[in-house]
C-alpha cells in the first residue's frame, strides 16, 4: 500500500514562504477552481491556503531559536475529518493514501474542519467548500510533464530542499529514511491521527570533548617526550610496537 | 469555537421540540393506564404535535443557514454508518414524519383499538405512533449530541455529559412549553406538564452544572510543544503565516472579551433554570396562567445563552497554531 506524505525539515527551513506562493499560483490555476483571495492589497486581507508557514521562537533571550514550521494538511493514515464528513465528500484514496475533498459533493457544513485538531482546512468563502491540500495530485500523476517535476508544487520551489516527497510506506524511500535516520516525528501524537506528512527536528552538530581528551590523561607527570618503551619480554599490545 | 447562530437555533428549537412531543406522549401514557384522565378532545394532541412539528421546522429551516451549499444538503444522507451528521440528517426528517403522523392519525380519529389487553387497556393507532416516536425522539437527541460529544479533541464536549445534556435541557423546554400550551388547550394537564417540567429543569441543572464543575478542571492535552514538536517550556509564536485574518482564526474562535464568556454563564444558569422553575412554580400555584407563556420563553432565551456558551467554551487545539499575527 501507498502513502504519499512530505517530510519537512525544520532544520533546513528558513521560511521564504516560496511553497506558499508556490502552492497557492499552482492550485489557483488548477481544473479544480480558483483559490479565493479577498482584499489582497487591503486593510484585512483573507483568502484560502492550503499550506501555511509560521514562525516561532523558542527558548528566552539570549538562547532563542527561531523555528520556521511549514503547515499543510498531514495526510493522516487515520485521519478524524474523514469519517464525520456526513456526504463521502471528504475521502481518503485507497491507492495512494491522499485525503481530498471532492468540492462537487461538499455542501460546506464545516464539520470536518472541527473534527481535524490540526486546522488544515479552510473554507472558500466564494465558492463555499472545504479546501485542503491535495499533495498536488493533478501533478504528481501528470504524464506530460518531465519525471523529475511529478512533485506537489511546495516541494518543487523549495529553494533549501526542506521539503521531500514520498511514499512513507515504502521502507527505502527518500522520505522513510530521512523520518528513520534523522529523526522524524509526527505532530500532536496525543490524538492518534497518525499523521503521514513528518517533520525533521532541528540539528546540531557538535564536537564532543571530555575533559581526559584535553589532559594526557597517560601522562601524569606532565613531561614531554617519548614514552618509555616496554621491554621485549614483556607483552605489549600489538606485539609490534615494543621492538 | 464561533458559535453559529444556525447551530444554536437548530439545537435549541428542535430541543422544544422533540421535549413537546415526549411532553404529550408522556402524558397520553398516563391516560392509557388510568393514571390521568383520557383526553376526551384529540385536538389538544393534534394542535400540540403540530406545534411541535412547527418546532422541528423551525430547525430545519435554521440548519440550512449553516450550510454554504444548502442545495446539496440530500447528499448528506450518505455516510450514515461513520457520520453523526448524516445520522441526524436522516433521523431528524423520519422523526418530523411520524409527529405528523400522529398528529394526523389524532385529526382523523382513525384510531381504532389494535390490541385489547386484560383489564381494559386498549392499545390504538396513536399509541403505536407514539412509541416509534419516541424511540425517533430520543434517538435525534443523542444523534445531535453526538454530533459534538464524538470529537474527542474538544475536550469541553468529549463527554457523556453532552448527550445528557442535549435530552434534558432540551425535554425541560419541551415539558414547559406543553405546560402553556395546556393552559390554552387543556387547564386539566397543566400540573402534570408543569411538575414534570421542574423535575427536568432540575435535572438538566445538574448535569448542567456537573458540565461546567468537569470542564472548569480539564487540562488541554495538546500543548504548543506537542502542536510543533520541539520540546521546550519556552516557545512563543511570532508569526502564523499571515497578516489578515483566516479562516482558522474566524471559525475556532468566540473573538468575544473572556469577561463576556463568565457573564453568559451566569445568564443562562439563571435565565435557564431557577427563574423558569420559579414562573413554573407560580403559574402552577396561583393559577395565574400567563406566567407559563413566560416561563418557556425565558427558559428558551436561557438555552439560547447556554448553547452559545457551549460552543465558545470549547477551545479547538488548532488555536495552538493562531497566537500571534505577525
Amino acid at each position: 500500500m501507498t502513502q504519499l506524505a512530505l517530510v519537512i525539515d525544520l532544520n533546513v527551513c528558513v521560511g521564504c514562504h516560496a511553497c506558499v506562493t508556490s502552492c497557492k499560483e499552482w492550485n489557483t490555476s488548477g481544473q479544480a477552481g480558483y483559490m479565493s483571495d479577498d482584499r489582497p492589497y487591503g486593510e484585512d486581507p483573507t483568502g484560502t491556503f492550503f499550506n501555511r508557514v509560521q514562525t516561532y521562537e523558542v527558548g528566552a533571550f539570549p538562547n532563542t531559536e527561531t523555528v520556521h514550521f511549514p503547515k499543510s494538511c498531514l495526510h493522516c493514515e487515520e485521519p478524524p475529518c474523514v469519517p464525520v464528513c456526513p456526504t463521502g465528500a471528504s475521502y481518503k484514496r485507497k491507492e495512494d493514501g491522499i485525503v481530498l475533498v471532492d468540492y462537487d459533493k461538499c455542501i460546506g457544513c464545516k464539520y470536518c474542519s472541527w473534527a481535524c485538531p490540526y486546522g488544515m482546512r479552510e473554507i472558500d468563502e466564494h465558492q463555499k467548500v472545504m479546501k485542503k491540500c491535495t499533495l498536488c495530485v493533478d501533478r504528481i500523476y501528470d504524464q506530460s510533464l518531465p519525471e523529475t517535476e511529478r512533485k506537489p508544487a511546495c516541494v518543487m520551489a523549495c529553494p533549501t530542499s526542506a521539503r521531500l516527497f514520498g511514499d512513507v510506506h515504502d521502507p527505502e524511500s527518500v522520505v522513510s529514511v530521512a523520518i528513520r535516520e534523522s529523526g522524524g516525528y509526527a505532530l500532536m501524537p496525543e490524538w492518534g491521527a497518525k499523521p503521514s506528512n513528518h517533520y525533521l527536528p532541528r540539528r546540531k552538530t557538535k564536537l564532543m570533548i571530555h575533559a581526559d581528551e584535553l589532559v594526557r590523561a597517560d601522562n601524569p607527570l606532565k613531561k614531554e617526550g617519548h614514552l618509555p618503551k616496554p621491554d621485549l619480554s614483556e607483552p605489549s599490545l600489538d606485539d609490534v610496537t615494543s621492538w | 469555537m464561533h458559535p453559529a447562530f444556525s447551530v444554536i437555533f437548530l439545537t435549541t428549537l428542535l430541543g422544544a421540540g422533540q421535549g413537546l412531543f415526549l411532553a404529550l406522549y408522556t402524558s397520553q401514557v398516563y391516560a392509557f393506564f388510568h393514571v390521568l384522565p383520557p383526553q376526551a378532545d384529540s385536538g389538544f394532541y393534534v394542535g400540540g404535535s403540530l406545534l411541535a412539528l412547527l418546532f422541528l421546522i423551525a430547525g430545519l429551516v435554521a440548519s440550512f443557514f449553516h450550510l454554504g451549499h444548502p442545495e446539496r444538503a440530500w447528499r448528506a444522507a450518505a455516510k450514515w454508518r461513520t457520520s453523526w451528521l448524516s445520522r441526524e440528517v436522516i433521523v431528524l426528517p423520519a422523526f418530523m414524519g411520524l409527529v405528523f403522523l400522529y398528529s394526523a392519525v389524532h385529526w382523523l380519529g382513525w384510531n381504532p383499538p389494535l390490541i385489547t389487553f386484560e383489564g381494559g387497556l386498549t392499545l390504538d393507532a396513536t399509541m403505536v405512533l407514539g412509541i416509534l416516536g419516541t424511540v425517533l425522539c430520543f434517538t435525534l437527541f443523542v444523534c445531535t449530541a453526538m454530533i459534538y460529544a464524538c470529537l474527542k479533541f474538544l475536550q469541553e464536549w468529549h463527554s457523556p455529559l453532552t448527550v445528557a445534556n442535549y435530552i434534558l435541557l432540551g425535554g425541560a423546554s419541551g415539558f414547559t412549553l406543553a405546560a402553556a400550551y395546556s393552559a390554552y388547550a387543556a387547564p386539566g394537564l397543566v400540573g402534570f406538564y408543569g411538575k414534570w417540567a421542574i423535575v427536568i429543569t432540575l435535572l438538566g441543572l445538574a448535569t448542567r452544572v456537573a458540565t461546567l464543575l468537569r470542564n472548569a478542571r480539564l487540562k488541554p492535552k495538546s500543548t504548543l510543544q506537542t502542536a510543533i514538536g520541539v520540546r521546550h517550556g519556552q516557545i512563543v509564536q511570532k508569526a502564523q503565516g499571515f497578516m489578515g485574518g483566516s479562516f482558522n482564526t474566524r471559525e475556532f474562535f468566540h473573538g468575544k472579551p473572556i469577561s463576556l464568556l463568565r457573564s453568559i454563564k451566569w445568564v443562562f444558569l439563571l435565565l435557564a433554570f431557577p427563574l423558569p422553575v420559579l414562573l413554573l412554580a407560580g403559574g402552577l400555584s396561583s393559577s395565574a396562567s400567563a406566567l407559563l407563556p413566560v416561563a418557556f420563553l425565558v427558559q428558551y432565551a436561557g438555552l439560547l445563552a447556554e448553547r452559545w456558551f457551549f460552543f465558545a467554551q470549547s477551545s479547538h487545539p488548532q488555536n495552538l497554531y493562531y497566537q500571534a499575527i505577525s
